[in-house]
């Protein structure tokens, strides 16, 4: 049977409001307006009782119900008279209603305007930018104490981050790697045999992979690949208390997680670097020698001639920044990460697109200060 | 639907992580109406148990059986209008954190029930009044404390009027008020409602105070001790490791 609810005003004007049917969570129940109209009428009702002669079966769904009208008639000043309701509801009722509603405890909703909105997000960067600086004084100081022997670290942590950030990261590294050496000579091929100059697609792949793509993307891939890693390792621990345990028992967390951490970064990603630019002119190789009219030992003796030491070094150096910044961004993400699943998501997001702006950006300004030393 | 009927039946339970067996051959019916104890010391498998119970961990041997329909032995779709039926309190509270409390709470209103936005809040707003969390509806898991996490848990375990709620170790992390609130809390849910209760604990003084009915299982023994109204277990039961754990090791010639 259908939920209903009717009221009547009974001749001493209390409200009689009787109910009907069953009243379950499933169902569509009546709306409370005809017991609200009673309510705001003058004179007002001297007060409601209830008649359930006719309620079927009913769970939580009419006793929430009855919150609803005794808080409105509470708000009239009206009383409630409970003695008409089945015992399990009245229980139920007197439930809910046993522990007092906390003070100062409910929200209000707000509507910021633009002003505030914009004003907002400018101080959140400036607090982000100053969090981000005080962690890189942070850092300092714990390289500082690493070496002079005072960080306390376990060495087969630091083992297993560069095994990690290293050996496990090869697989994929020599894959892009060896595509984009293949996509370069691709389409250096095209454009230089137009001039006849086909071999110096040797050149041109050689030095693009070892002065810039190598170290870009290596670097690229490994901000998605162990940045993130570091920032959910990080930010997990700290949602799980681990990094307050750390603390407690007197070591920094800088130094027993983060200085490690960047430490593998920083020596893994120049080997991996210098690894994918052998790959990258592997693929080039493949391509030219089965598209150009060239042999294995032309091919090899222009690559060879074309990579200076400046630009090995220069390759590598460019490493080492990239490597630092995407550990950097990772661990510092990871340590300012809030206190829930989502903010554990958040903050790997944020460690991946930081790391990929920091490296963009870097790569175009190391190139420009590349070009003016003449490297 | 009349209470003192069986309502779930475990028969010939093993438990197992590989080859490494946590219980076996666990026999034992829960009532309508019963509020049930799991229990049992540290490490013997009752959180493992209730997984079996309520569709997280597949028994290696037996079944549980809900009104005679067995659960693990039914389909994928059935098993799922079963598990509506049910309402489980994890141990801490487990609330999804990208989630308002209300959110929390009306999550699964909102998938299974015809309730508009509006009712979904009005009945939202009264389970966490019947949890004492009143006016904490816009708040996020991680902006409350542990114990309000656990009964925010609970408010969310109550969102559909299950038939039956699992509480794993609800009254752990609790100061003593709050805990006796929940024990309670727990006795009028059956009382007005009519709900079935299984609760995993070894707190002794929520065993007394709401289980007429048990299993206390056994790490040595590997499978269960006894089964049965746990103050009559601790007055007669005839193992003497069964009357220990619920005399807190106290010999009998000094319990009071």
């Amino acid at each position: 049977m259908n939920a209903a609810l009717t009221c009547t005003t009974a001749p001493d004007n209390t409200l009689a409001v009787a109910l009907a049917g069953d009243w379950l969570l499933g169902n569509a129940l009546p709306g409370l307006e005809p017991v609200l109209e009673n309510l705001r009428k003058s004179p007002a009702p001297a007060g409601i009782a209830f008649d359930t002669a006719e309620l079927g079966d009913w769970d939580t769904a009419l006793v929430a119900r009855l919150v609803s009208i005794r808080r409105d008639a509470e708000a009239y000043g009206i009383a409630v008279d409970e003695s008409g309701l089945p015992e399990g509801a009245r229980q139920l009722l007197g439930l809910a209603f046993a522990v007092k509603e906390r003070e100062g405890a409910r929200r209000s909703a707000r509507d910021i305007g633009i002003f505030e909105a914009v004003g907002e997000k400018t101080l959140r960067v400036v607090a982000r930018s100053r969090d981000l600086l005080a962690f890189l004084g942070e850092l300092v100081l714990s390289f500082g104490r690493l070496f002079r022997g005072k960080a306390t670290y376990l060495r087969s942590d630091l083992v297993q981050y560069v095994q990690e950030a290293g050996a496990e990261a090869l697989p994929i590294v020599s894959l892009i790697s060896f595509l984009i050496g293949m996509i370069f000579a691709f389409v250096g091929v095209m454009q230089l045999e137009n001039f006849g100059a086909g071999i110096y697609t040797a050149d041109l792949v050689a030095v693009a992979m070892v002065r810039e793509m190598a170290p870009i993307m290596t670097a690229i891939i490994m901000a998605g690949r162990t940045g993130a890693a570091y920032a959910a390792q990080i930010g997990t621990m700290k949602v799980n208390e681990e990094v307050d345990a750390l603390t407690t028992l007197g070591m920094d967390p800088m130094d027993f997680l983060v200085t490690p951490r960047v430490i593998a970064l920083i020596v893994m990603l120049p080997m991996l670097s210098l690894y994918g630019s052998l790959m990258g002119i592997l693929g080039g190789t493949f391509v030219g020698l089965s598209m150009l009219d060239v042999s294995l030992v032309q091919y090899a003796s222009q690559t060879v001639n074309s990579v200076g030491l400046n630009s090995l070094l220069g390759g590598l150096f460019k490493s080492v920044v990239y490597g630092s910044l995407v550990a950097i961004a990772g661990c510092q993400q990871g340590l300012a990460c809030g206190n829930s699943a989502m903010a554990v998501g958040q903050s790997t997001t944020r460690a991946v697109v930081m790391s990929i702006v920091l490296i963009v950006v870097s790569a175009s300004i190391l190139t420009v200060i590349y070009i003016n030393l003449g490297i | 639907m009349q209470v003192g009927t069986a309502h779930i039946d475990a028969r010939d339970i093993t438990i197992a992580y590989g080859d490494f067996v946590v219980q076996r051959d666990l026999n034992f019916t829960v009532n309508r109406g019963d509020v049930f104890i799991i229990m049992g010391g540290s490490g013997c498998g009752k959180s493992t148990l209730l997984k079996v119970m309520i569709g997280l961990k597949s028994p290696t041997q037996g079944d549980v059986f809900y009104e005679d329909v067995p659960f693990w032995a039914s389909g994928e779709d059935e098993r799922d209008a079963m598990k509506r039926r049910f309402g489980t309190l994890f141990q801490s509270g487990a609330l999804w954190s990208s989630m308002t409390l209300a959110e929390n709470i009306g999550l699964a209103l909102k998938q299974y029930t015809a309730l508009s936005d509006a009712e979904i809040r009005e009945v939202v707003n009264y389970k966490l009044m019947l949890v004492g969390l009143a006016g904490f509806e816009d708040y996020y898991p991680n902006e409350i404390s542990g114990g309000m996490k656990k009964r925010a848990g609970l408010a969310r375990a109550m969102a559909l009027d299950p038939e039956i709620l699992f509480f794993d170790e609800p009254s752990a992390g609790l100061d003593p008020i709050s805990a006796r609130l929940l024990d309670d809390l727990i006795l009028e849910l059956r009382d007005s409602l009519g709900t079935t209760v299984v609760v995993v604990t070894h707190e002794l003084a929520s065993i007394f105070a709401i289980g007429n009915n048990s299993v206390f299982l056994d790490a040595d023994a590997k499978t269960q001790l006894a089964t049965g109204d746990p103050k009559e277990l601790r007055e007669s039961h005839p193992n003497e490791i069964v009357r220990a754990f619920l005399r807190r090791g106290v010999p009998e010639a000094n319990a009071a």
